[in-house]
């Protein structure tokens, strides 16, 4: 056994200085593969576009495989089953804050949010503090944190980090205050639930397998978007003048945080395929505090998990949560298009 | 005589889950039957919050993931 791990440290050593050695030498890859493979013409507008795709896609794809694998190892300690059981019985307001923070770090899959959400109720886990848990669980993964970090850097990774989980603590808050629970389908309370959980025991092997299949499982469910948004973010690298977004999507048009939003809400997008996109508007003069409003509102606010839930919440509950959720993303729109 | 149920509202995962269980069932040569449970209510009864899940005999083997047909298989036996 011992001798096993060991092989496993030495092979993860070498793994991660490859990953290094390759990761660090894509930039100028890309500059030979266009300019002295292909022979184009610096400066123009093709070259400029074939040098980004040639550059972003695998630095991607590789900052994803490494930190879905680490994420997928950290995920192995944390089931909803344990959430559940440490949010029970927690009052609000630290019940809220922890709620956001543990829906970072638990598995989930929107095609699982209705259990979800009756199995906390049920275990008298209050309202606003399941809805915390909600709001940061989609809107903050690890998908989208790569792509922000790799395309603009930790601090912009950090700030829509700490900016999410500020929207699910207060946003849960908030919807906690109002006392909402008659507005929950009563079949919810009615339901039993059963304490009948599959007690798994993980070793760390379970934990590698477990991260494994979570690259294996993300990896070739995103990687189609990574590409395609790239390309799109090339095209847009490479042609779009200068400042073309400024008018519309800069600091100067007031306008632009709620439309943002509003038309981030009917697009259901996965974070691999929105943030090329918003790297490339960024870069023609839109205001970042309008692309990460847009970006949030593509992620964490949905229709279809809007229908997901009507399932269990009346239609003035839905509402008045995603009038919240929107709420806040229009507010922290704002604060970041004046700090900025 | 397995009675293997598959919790779930009808995902991807919870077909996939379906197939790979009555896969390892047929390689083992068992008798079994399979059940599709999909009413959510229903599903809470067995305390799983993360679907697919699968219960055999009564017994919730797996929630939240698709195991692969070797480890069903040892579930299954």
């Amino acid at each position: 056994m011992k001798t096993k791990v060991l092989k496993w440290i030495l092979f993860s050593a070498a793994g991660v200085v490859i990953w290094w050695l390759i990761y660090s030498n894509l930039s100028a890859f890309a500059g030979w593969f266009t300019y002295s493979l292909l022979k184009m013409e610096q400066g123009r507008h093709l070259a400029s576009a074939v040098e980004f795709f040639v550059f972003e896609t695998p630095k991607v794809l590789m900052l994803l495989v490494l930190v879905v694998f680490g994420v997928g190892i950290i995920r192995s300690f944390f089931t909803p089953e344990r959430t559940r059981k440490i949010l029970s019985g927690k009052s609000e307001s630290v019940g809220n804050v922890l709620a956001a923070l543990l829906g970072v770090v638990t598995p989930f899959c929107s095609c699982s949010a209705v259990p979800l959400f009756v199995g906390f109720v049920t275990a008298g886990v209050p309202l606003g503090v399941t809805f915390s848990f909600l709001i940061s669980a989609p809107m903050i993964n690890e998908v989208a944190l790569v792509l922000l970090f790799g395309m603009f850097g930790w601090k912009v990774a950090a700030l829509y980090m700490g900016v999410g989980l500020l929207i699910a603590i207060v946003a849960g808050w908030i919807l906690g205050r109002l006392h909402m629970e008659k507005y929950i389908e009563p079949w919810v309370f009615e339901t039993q639930v059963g304490e009948n959980v599959a007690g798994q025991v993980m070793n760390w092997q379970d934990r590698i397998n477990y991260g494994l299949t979570a690259v294996r499982d993300i990896v070739l469910k995103v990687w189609i978007y990574v590409i395609l948004g790239i390309a799109v973010g090339s095209g847009i690298h490479g042609y779009v003048p200068e400042d073309f977004m400024a008018s519309f999507m800069g600091k100067g048009a007031w306008w632009s945080v709620p439309l943002a939003v509003l038309l981030g809400v009917p697009m259901y997008s996965n974070a691999a395929g929105i943030i090329p996109i918003v790297k490339a508007l960024l870069e023609k003069g839109a205001a970042l505090g309008t692309v990460l409003a847009f970006m949030m509102a593509v992620i964490g606010l949905s229709l279809p998990e809007a229908i997901i839930l009507r399932n269990i919440l009346k239609p003035k509950l839905v509402f008045t949560f995603f009038g919240i959720v929107a709420a806040g993303i229009i507010i922290i729109g704002y604060l970041f298009n004046m700090v900025f | 005589m397995r009675k293997i149920q598959i919790l779930g509202t009808g995902c991807p995962k919870c077909k996939k889950l379906a197939e790979c269980a009555e896969a390892a069932a047929k390689e083992l040569g068992i008798e079994y039957e399979i059940e599709k449970v999909t009413k959510i209510s229903d599903i809470m009864k067995f305390g799983v919050m993360s679907t697919p899940g699968l219960v055999v005999d009564g017994q919730v083997k797996v929630a939240g993931k698709v195991p692969t047909v070797e480890q069903l298989k040892e579930m299954l036996k």
